[in-house]
């Protein structure tokens, strides 16, 4: 019972990641139809963006830990989401313009993806970074189970950050707007609702959020290298479609779906299956219900 | 038109063939020699290691003029390609220096998951090649032109499996490991098969596993601390002891680690921080405390780049040495460059003995170097002191 309470645990704070980056993911697909590979690795400069920031804050500038930690949360959140702008400045909006095939927008993404990570790796150098520690961490434990403040921390992050983004986008004005583009993108403008401004807030909230992931990601596996952000961001993608990608509760459903399997399947099969056993189960359901948990089915409009 | 088409081809044809008559007829000017090194991907700080003490080695004989072979000095040309730590890359890389560079003998790579498959082709292609750190069975094993510097697995995991036994006062134990790297796993595997020959079946509590780019391992974690094992053995490269120790204190594990030579870099303190202080790993040399030779190679190295060389930086100042010996051993440098790859292999396989700051190393049949493992603890400071050392019967 322990280690079936532990292992939850455990997928609760795996989860969490997946989740706060497959609300990226979802957000932009939901507005634009854009699969934005770049996503995972926008997480990466997230963590980078708080590594820096943390060492400084620290080192030269002398500030305590806790204030440290107040402040790299918004400055990363910022940088992601400039960003993000700045790819769908450079990358995205011109593609938009000339009225290129979302293919061809899948591929530019990959492409920024690539320009991030290997940009890290000629600037940076390959040597790891490693986090320091802002919080001092506590283990406490009760029942038998282990659980340390930083995971409580993580799950409660992803669940602040859901909320807040599922009332963004189900309660505001710009939410709304939001929704409009994602139904009809060429009607929206007719409205006067101006598509340019809301795409751009929708890149600041999905790269903000995965600035956010960054943050708490160094700070619980503080071991950071250049390609970090691939495998998470390709797994986080799974999530968002595995959910019904689009939907934000389906990202933040699905995140924690893949989680669970994953260490489900670690807990109790070989872990050398982990991977093959869960993606196998995924596949399967994908083959019952191809739009995801959430997802509903759309028809090509004539 | 067509007349001039063809004359054009001749005398393209016959500045080709006076270039390649030149290449053969003259003597090479340097010693060409290439460094097949893990300068990114998994793991860099090996890579930076081996060019770092590389390129020390070649300015200090360069500064002399050269080495001196058969009364002549050539100076020495290295050159440096990166494997990635990948092993399609370390083979790319592996047969870009032998066909494309003309090097005469190639060390490394050092990751025993590039050894394997680049003294493949070191052996097909008939170049010589050392690898100064991988400790993987395969990767001499019947291949006359590939050589080592380290000791292999099968000498090392029976070192840790005693030490282990005998300090922590062990009966069990768990391992995880990286299935995608040769290292681990068949590291994993002969401690395996040593522990239960020593402790009886079913002594190995649990034995799990992670891929190359997980983060994660809590899954994995939480089933071994289930097992409560005496103690955690932990076959894994340095990143990756950084993340594993961390999570499993996270996790209420409180038992000690024990490791191989793969946490032995000048990076794991910087990654894995006071979470390793007290824990025990056995590799190659150990840096504080050393003596002679090999004092005043960490002299030096400390003096030049800052920090102390870990075993990576010894092992590779190792090979090389033993390569240069080989190559000065030939007497001559032919300026067919088969034939004095061939005489170079004739001089590594004569080498019977070794002087090097690793310690005194024999090499036998298969050219691997018999030789002595010590097990080192890590310090508050996050030196690696000497704490016992255990030589071949």
């Amino acid at each position: 019972m322990e280690y079936f309470f532990q292992n939850v645990l455990n997928a609760l704070q795996w989860g969490s990641f997946y989740a706060l980056i497959a609300l990226g993911y979802t957000l932009v697909y939901g507005v634009l139809s854009l699969i934005n590979f770049a996503h995972g690795d926008i997480f990466m400069v997230g963590a980078y963006v708080a590594y820096f920031a943390a060492t400084m804050f620290l080192g030269e500038v002398g500030l305590g830990p806790g204030v440290t930690l107040a402040l790299i949360v918004p400055l990363t959140m910022l940088a992601t989401a400039c960003v993000g702008v700045a790819l769908e400045r450079i990358a995205y909006r011109p593609l938009r313009r000339k009225g290129a095939h979302r293919l061809y927008v899948v591929i530019t993404a990959l492409m920024c993806g690539l320009i991030l990570e290997n940009g890290n790796l000629a600037l940076l150098g390959a040597s790891r970074k490693s986090f320091p520690e802002l919080v001092p961490t506590t283990v406490y434990a009760f029942a038998g189970l282990s659980v340390t403040n930083l995971k409580l921390a993580v799950i409660a992050t992803a669940v602040a950050a859901f909320a807040v983004l599922h009332f963004i986008v189900t309660k505001t004005k710009i939410g709304l707007a939001m929704r409009g583009i994602a139904w009809d993108s060429f009607a929206i403008p007719l409205m006067g609702v101006p598509p340019d401004r809301i795409i751009v807030f929708t890149f600041i909230l999905g790269s903000g959020m995965a600035g956010l992931a960054g943050v708490m990601f160094a700070m619980a596996y503080p071991v950071l290298e250049p390609y970090m952000g691939a495998l998470i961001g390709w797994k986080a993608f799974i999530a968002a479609v595995i959910g019904g990608i689009g939907d934000i509760r389906g990202a933040f459903l699905g995140g924690f779906l893949l989680a669970f399997l994953e260490i489900g399947v670690a807990a109790v099969f070989p872990s050398t299956m982990r991977d093959l056993i869960a993606f196998s189960v995924l596949l399967v359901f994908m083959w019952q219900r191809p739009t995801g948990v959430f997802g509903v089915a759309r028809n090509q409009k004539i | 038109m067509f007349k001039r088409g063809v004359l054009l081809l001749l005398t393209l044809a016959g500045c080709l063939g006076l270039l390649l008559a030149a290449g053969c007829s003259q003597e090479p000017e340097t010693i060409k020699i290439g460094f097949n090194v893990e300068l990114t991907g998994d793991i860099p700080k090996v890579g930076e290691s081996a060019k770092f003490t590389a390129e020390m080695i070649r300015e200090e004989i360069n500064a002399q003029g050269g080495l001196e072979v058969g009364g002549k000095k050539y100076p020495l040309e290295f050159i440096y390609l990166d494997n990635e730590s990948k092993p399609e890359s370390a083979v790319n890389a592996t047969l870009k220096l032998v066909e494309q560079d003309g090097v005469m003998a190639m060390i490394g790579p050092n990751s025993s998951k590039c050894a394997v498959p680049a003294g493949g082709v070191c052996n097909e292609r008939q170049t010589p090649m050392i690898s100064p750190w991988s400790t993987n069975v395969d990767t001499t094993k019947g291949r006359p032109w590939v050589f080592r510097a380290a000791f292999l697995d099968s000498f090392q995991a029976p070192v840790a499996a005693n030490f282990a036994a005998k300090q922590f006062n062990a009966k069990t134990t768990a391992v995880l490991f990286d299935i995608s790297n040769d290292f681990s796993k068949a590291m994993a595997d002969t401690f395996k098969q040593v522990w239960e020959a020593k402790m009886g079946p079913g002594t190995v509590l649990a034995f799990e596993s992670h891929g190359a780019k997980e983060q994660d391992f809590s899954a994995q974690l939480t089933k071994i601390i289930a097992a409560k094992p005496d103690f955690f053995f932990l076959p894994d490269l340095y990143n990756h002891v950084a993340l594993v120790v961390k999570q499993a204190r996270h996790l209420g594990y409180a038992g000690p680690f024990m490791g191989p030579d793969s946490w032995a870099s000048a990076e794991l303190m910087a990654l894995c921080g006071k979470d390793c202080v007290g824990q025990f790993f056995s590799t190659h040399y150990a840096a504080a405390g050393a003596q002679g030779a090999t004092k005043d190679f960490i002299d030096r190295y400390k003096a030049k780049y800052g920090y102390v060389p870990d075993d990576v930086a010894a092992l590779n100042w190792d090979a090389t040495h033993i390569m240069l010996q080989a190559i000065q051993n030939v007497g001559k440098i032919d300026p067919d460059l088969s034939a004095q790859r061939k005489a170079v292999r004739d001089a590594l396989a004569n080498i019977k003995q070794f002087d090097g700051i690793t310690g005194k190393m024999r090499f036998d049949a298969e050219g691997d170097p018999i030789k002595c493992a010590v097990v080192v603890r890590i310090a508050e400071d996050g030196q690696f002191i000497f704490t016992e050392s255990v030589c071949p019967e």
